[in-house]
Parts: structure tokens; C-alpha cells; sequence
């Protein structure tokens, strides 16, 4: 079975900044790690592996520093890191970035299950799964919690509602996303960073996967960034003053009466 | 109304053919010819760079009531479980109303499900002008590949210049797939909605990290696509005896790749947070797990729901159903209490609807003050006992 995780670099959320002019992230000085849920994504696709014998095949579409998510998941246990980078990627929104890992799976030709993690930090839309999905024309399943059964043929998973969860069977190939609580990722041993350290990551551009130029970067992105802001800020509301006791005292007051 | 071709000027360039947001130009030997897909946009008079093609504006007075039924217009998609329509339905449609009357267009309801006929009064009296019905027994729940095959197949029919979508699961996994196949831009999880002067929907969302909103637009595809969290819109007044219209659609032939062998609901949903009346919410400035616990006992001193920010579910203080904000939950609650919560814009827009909103931080310039009714500056580990002892005290008067 040949397995797909996309994993994405994401600036570490706690470091963020914005250019205000242009409203795109600032990258540089700004430490970068692999999108949380895409670890999940990896570990899973990587006990499948181990359970099931096949390959792992890590992906990911990013400047040329995207290569370390890629060597980390080598380490991880995938087999091979395969990195999407070129200029006219850049600037992608997620209906150009669902394209483009399309292309590159379809490139690869022979891939069961395609895995992604529920939503990417930075920009928290979960809109690249099912897209790719719909690009390929494969079944997917989103917040995956589970997976109950895993046939050459067929994925029967748990998916996670807003009132529960349903237990949900697609044929295979097929794109899932997944959510925390599917399993806990592992933290690489020595071997695995002596084998990311010498692995080789190939950099595939548009002619590799034969992408049409204008539906990859920014050319092939329907949305655009109009203006970015910054909320309004007034102060309305009444400071407390006074001992912790006081305080609490007022605020107890203040909200009996309501 | 109808686009026109200068065909001295035309260079046969095929611009004119890349701009069409909905594939309607087709380009021969003698320059474009429009399909019945044309919606007179003007995305390919904008692209010309020969001045080729112009708007013909004619039959301009005819040209509202000769547009094709819901081209043009603004549709909600109206989400039902069991029967019952989601309170996000109505959310969106208070601001798909604001927005169609601006735009001078109709709002459409698009409704699925196995038996539908009795939600459909209801759409009509919370403002819908037309309700685009799609019933069969397989549409009874949601699923994603036929509901992706029927939204898709009434969008390109119809063609709404704008669709809304609730941010739910169900949404947030259809919304993406019905986008990507009709090759048009998706705004996810968005706060606020406005037009430009074209007429571009405005789709504003918080922006990552900081405190930064952004502005999105997506000014040449059709149509533009949006999903918004339960909460973030205020439910509309009902107007009893409205009335509209109902269109049966058309369904296209099922192509199933999916099963659901089993339905389970009310199992591991964590806290009912978007029902509970107050919300007492804990974040970094807790110091520690241990620290936490204050939070849960103030919130069963005031019989409340706990709520976390972000910071404290990835450190994995408190699990993540918990979560309010951006990624999380959307509560709206009578009274929510933020416990060592710094107020970043990802955190506000989940609870910033909430009425009485407080404030305990230590940090006087925290920006969740800016949008407290009552702010406490000071430790939670002094504030929060206190407070405690004070509700114990009062309640057992
Ligand atoms: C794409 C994206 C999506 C996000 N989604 C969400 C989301 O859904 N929900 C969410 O919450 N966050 C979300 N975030 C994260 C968000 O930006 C903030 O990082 C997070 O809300 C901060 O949590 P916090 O307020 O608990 O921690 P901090 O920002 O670290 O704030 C802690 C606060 O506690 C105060 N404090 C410290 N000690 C004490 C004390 N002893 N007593 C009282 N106060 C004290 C400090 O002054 C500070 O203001 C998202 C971020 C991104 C990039
Ligand atoms: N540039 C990228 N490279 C690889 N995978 C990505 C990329 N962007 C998104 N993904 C995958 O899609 C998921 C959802 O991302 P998003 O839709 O951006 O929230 C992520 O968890 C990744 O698995």
C-alpha cells in the first residue's frame, strides 16, 4: 500500500507576524515547524505501513527551507520526502495548493491513501483535504478520529461530528483528514535521524507534475488579499479596582444583578 | 443585456476565454462566442486588451426580470439535521438578506434532505425570496458525496453570485469539495461581510497570529464562496405569513463513493458549551494544570461551562472540545469569564458576542480588556479564591 502524507511548515503560531503591507505572513525570523495535526497525519501513515507493509510517501509544497518537515518525517519512517517548490508555486491559495498536490500525487501514480492533517495553523481553513480529494476525484473523509478497518479495497473510519461521530466506508483510493485524538506521534530515534540526514528529497517544479501554469501560485488563486487590519480597539467596559477581595467582591455585585 | 464584440478590434487572444469565471466564452476563428452559461459578468471586457468587447446594455430595463431565475443572486445553504433546520441557516440568512438588497438581487435558500416541505415556510418567513428544494430518500442526512453533487449541479444551473455556508463539520467538509470542483475561491471561517463598489463580496477573517484581520476578495470567479461559524451572525427576526417561492431542483444523477454504516451522536462532544448560559474560560495565564482546576471549580460554583484558549488545549491542560475561538468553538453565552486569556483576535471572535463579558489578567494593556464590561486587573490565583468564596458565601445566605 503507497501512502501520501501532506505535511505543511507553518511558522511556530506563537511567533507570528504579518507584513501590513502586502497582508501576507512574514516567513523570515520566525522559527518554523511541521503543521501539529500533520504529524498525526504522518504517524498514522507510517503504523499503517508498519502494520501493513507498502510506502510512505511524505509531501509538501513550500519555499526550499520546506525540505526539514520533509527530512523530519523521513525520521519519522516515511521513505521518501518529495518537496514542491518553485517560484511560480508561490503565492497559492488552497484552490491552487489542492491542485498542485494533486498533480504531484497523480504524478506518483500509484497511491492508495492519501492523508492530511484537519487544518494547517497558519491558516486554519481545512479546505486542502477535500480539495484535493475533489481534484482527483477520490472519495474523502474529514476529522478522521479513527480508522476501523483497512482493506487493499476499502477504509472504514471513525469521522468526528459536531453532535458525535459516524462510522463512515469509501473505497480506496481515498483522501482523509485527521484529527488529534487518532494517535500520538513519535518522537524519531537515532536511526531514523541518521537516515534523515543522508536521505535524498527531490524538488519537483509545475513540468515535473505537469501542472498548467495558470491554475498553480498566485496566478491560479481565485482569492486575494484585499487589506489586512487591526480590530478596533476602545476601551468600554469598567476596571475593577481595589484588593482581590474587593474586586471580587464588585464583580459578584455587578453580576447578580443581571 | 448581453456582451458584444468589436470584431475590428478583436485579436483573437483568448483572454477573454482564461477570465471567464464560469467557462461561457468559447473562442473561434472569428473571436468569442458566448454559451448560455453567460451571466454578462464583464469579466472578459475587463480582461480585453484590444477593447474588444463591450456590455450591451440595450434591453437594460427588461434585464432583471429576464435573467435567468437565481443568476445573480445570494444563496444560503440551508443545513437541516433530523429535520430541523441549524440556527447557523438563519444567521446567514440575516446577512444574505443585508447583502442581496444591497446587490438588488433575490436570496435563495438551497435546501436538501429526504422530506424538506415543512422547513421551507420556515426559510421563507426568516427571509428566504426563493427555496431551491432537493428532496430523495438518500438526502435524508448529510453525506458528502451527494450533497457535493447536488450543490454543484444547482450552482452551475443557477449560478448565485454568492454562497454562503454554516462552518460545521458537515460544512466545512462540503464546502471545500463543491469549491475546488467549480474552480472558484473559498473563504473559510469568515466575521464580517461587506461589498466593494463592483459589487465583490468583502469576506473579512481574522488573520494569522496577532491581531490582524484580513479582507478577502475574490473578484473573477463565480460565485463567491464563504463559510461562517455558528454564532458569529445574529439569528434574524422571524416575519410570520412571509411568503416566497419554492423550486424543485433538479437532481443530477447520483454517483454514491461513500457509506455510512452508523450514526452515533451525543457521544464524546465534550462540554455542552454552546448552550450554557455563562462560560468561565481559562488560558496560559493559569501558570499551570493544577492551576486549571480553578477555573472548573469556579465554573460549578456558578453551575457554568469551561471554556480554554488555544495556548492551554495544545499544552494539553484541558481536552480539546473545550477550545473556544477561531479553531474551536463559537459560544455566545449571557455571561463569559476570561481567566489569564491574553485576547488574541483567533480567541475574540469565538466569544465576542457573549453579553457580559469579564476579564481577570494580571497585565493591565492585555487587549481583552479593550472588549470587557467588567476587567479585573490582578493574579487569577488571588482573584479567582476570592471570587469563589464570595458566590459560596452569597449562595448559602
Ligand atoms: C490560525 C490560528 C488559529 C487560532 N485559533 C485559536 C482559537 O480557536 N482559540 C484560541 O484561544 N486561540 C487560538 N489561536 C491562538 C491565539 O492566537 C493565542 O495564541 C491564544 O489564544 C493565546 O492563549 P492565552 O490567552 O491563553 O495565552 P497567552 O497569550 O500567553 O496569554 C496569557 C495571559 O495571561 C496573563 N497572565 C499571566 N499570569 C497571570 C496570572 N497569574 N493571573 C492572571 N493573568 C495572568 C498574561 O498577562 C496574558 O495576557 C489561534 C492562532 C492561530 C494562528
Ligand atoms: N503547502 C502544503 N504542503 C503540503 N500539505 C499541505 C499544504 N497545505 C495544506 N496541506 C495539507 O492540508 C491540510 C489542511 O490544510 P489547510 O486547508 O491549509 O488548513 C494540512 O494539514 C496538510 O496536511
Amino acid at each position: 500500500m503507497h501512502i501520501v502524507a501532506c505535511i505543511k511548515q507553518v511558522p511556530d503560531p506563537s511567533q507570528a507576524r504579518i507584513d501590513r503591507e502586502t497582508g501576507l505572513v512574514i516567513r523570515e525570523g520566525v522559527d518554523k515547524i511541521i503543521n501539529p495535526y500533520d504529524l498525526h497525519a504522518l504517524e498514522e501513515a507510517v503504523r499503517i505501513k508498519e502494520a501493513r507493509g507498502g510506502k510512505v510517501t511524505a509531501l509538501s509544497m513550500g519555499p526550499r527551507a520546506a525540505e526539514q518537515v520533509l527530512r523530519d518525517a523521513v525520521a519519522m519512517g516515511a521513505d521518501q520526502g518529495i518537496l514542491l517548490s518553485d517560484r511560480r508555486f508561490a503565492g497559492a491559495d488552497t484552490l491552487a495548493t489542492s491542485y498542485t498536490l494533486a498533480r504531484a500525487i497523480a504524478k506518483l501514480g500509484d497511491v492508495d491513501l492519501v492523508i492530511c492533517g484537519k487544518q494547517a495553523v497558519d491558516g486554519d481553513t481545512a479546505q486542502v483535504g477535500p480539495g484535493i480529494a475533489a481534484n482527483l476525484d477520490l472519495p474523502h473523509i474529514t476529522q478522521v478520529r479513527k480508522i476501523r478497518e483497512l482493506t487493499d479495497s476499502k477504509l472504514v473510519a471513525e469521522k468526528l461530528t459536531d453532535r458525535g461521530y459516524e462510522v463512515v466506508e469509501v473505497s480506496l483510493p481515498a483522501v482523509i483528514t485527521v484529527v488529534k485524538e487518532l494517535n500520538e506521534p513519535r518522537i524519531p530515534g537515532l536511526r531514523g535521524m541518521m537516515r534523515a540526514k543522508k536521505a535524498e528529497i527531490p524538488v519537483w517544479g509545475p513540468e515535473d507534475i505537469e501542472a498548467e501554469a495558470d491554475r498553480i501560485g498566485l496566478k491560479g488563486s481565485p482569492t486575494q488579499v484585499w487589506r489586512t487590519f487591526e480590530p478596533e480597539r476602545h476601551r468600554k467596559g469598567e476596571m475593577l479596582e481595589g484588593t482581590p477581595e474587593e474586586q471580587a467582591a464588585a464583580l459578584w455585585q455587578r453580576l447578580r444583578a443581571l | 443585456m448581453e456582451i458584444r464584440l468589436r470584431a475590428e478590434n478583436c485579436t483573437i487572444c483568448g483572454a477573454c476565454e482564461a477570465a471567464c469565471p464560469y467557462d461561457a466564452v468559447v473562442m473561434g476563428n472569428d473571436g468569442p462566442q458566448f454559451t448560455d452559461e453567460c451571466t454578462v459578468c464583464g469579466a472578459c471586457v475587463e480582461a480585453c486588451p484590444a477593447d474588444a468587447l463591450y456590455i450591451d446594455k440595450e434591453e437594460e430595463v427588461s434585464s432583471h426580470s429576464q435573467r435567468q431565475k437565481g443568476a445573480g443572486d445570494v444563496w444560503v445553504f440551508a443545513e437541516q439535521r433530523d429535520g430541523k433546520l441549524l440556527d447557523v441557516v438563519m444567521e446567514l440568512m440575516g446577512e444574505g438578506r443585508r447583502l442581496a438588497s444591497q446587490l438588488g438581487v433575490s436570496l435563495g435558500c438551497l435546501l436538501l434532505g429526504g422530506e424538506v416541505d415543512h422547513l421551507v415556510q420556515e426559510l421563507f418567513e426568516f427571509g428566504a425570496d426563493q427555496v431551491y428544494a432537493g428532496c430523495a430518500p438518500e438526502l435524508k442526512h448529510y453525506r458528502d458525496d451527494l450533497y457535493a453533487q447536488v450543490v454543484e449541479h444547482a450552482v452551475r444551473q443557477y449560478r448565485p453570485e454568492i454562497l454562503l455556508i454554516g462552518g460545521t463539520s458537515n460544512g466545512r467538509s462540503l464546502a471545500p469539495r463543491v469549491a475546488t470542483k467549480l474552480g472558484t475561491g473559498l473563504t473559510a471561517d469568515c466575521t464580517g461581510f461587506a461589498l466593494d463598489e463592483d459589487g465583490n463580496l468583502l469576506q473579512t477573517r481574522p488573520a494569522f497570529g496577532g491581531n490582524l484581520m484580513a479582507t478577502i476578495r475574490c473578484p473573477n470567479h463565480r460565485p463567491q464562496m464563504a463559510t461562517v461559524r455558528p454564532k458569529v451572525f445574529p439569528k434574524p427576526a422571524r416575519q410570520p405569513g412571509r411568503q416566497g417561492q419554492v423550486i424543485a431542483l433538479e437532481l443530477p444523477a447520483f454517483k454514491p463513493w461513500q457509506r455510512i454504516l452508523e450514526i452515533v451522536d451525543g457521544a464524546d462532544t465534550g462540554p455542552n458549551l454552546a448552550e450554557a448560559d455563562i462560560v468561565v474560560a481559562g488560558g496560559r495565564g493559569l501558570g499551570s494544570p493544577a492551576n486549571f482546576r480553578l477555573v472548573e471549580e469556579l465554573a460549578s460554583a456558578l453551575g457554568a461551562a469551561v471554556g480554554a484558549s488555544r495556548a492551554v488545549v495544545d499544552a494539553g491542560w484541558v481536552s480539546y472540545p473545550h477550545q473556544v475561538g477561531q479553531t474551536g468553538r463559537t459560544v455566545a453565552p449571557k455571561i463569559y469569564i476570561a481567566c489569564g486569556i491574553s485576547g488574541a483576535i483567533q480567541h475574540i471572535v469565538g466569544m465576542q458576542s457573549s453579553e457580559v463579558i469579564v476579564a481577570i489578567n494580571s497585565d493591565p494593556d492585555a487587549p481583552i480588556f479593550n472588549i470587557a464590561t467588567y476587567g479585573i486587573v490582578g493574579k487569577v490565583e488571588e482573584v479567582i479564591p476570592a471570587l469563589i468564596r464570595e458566590i459560596k458565601g452569597s449562595t448559602s445566605q
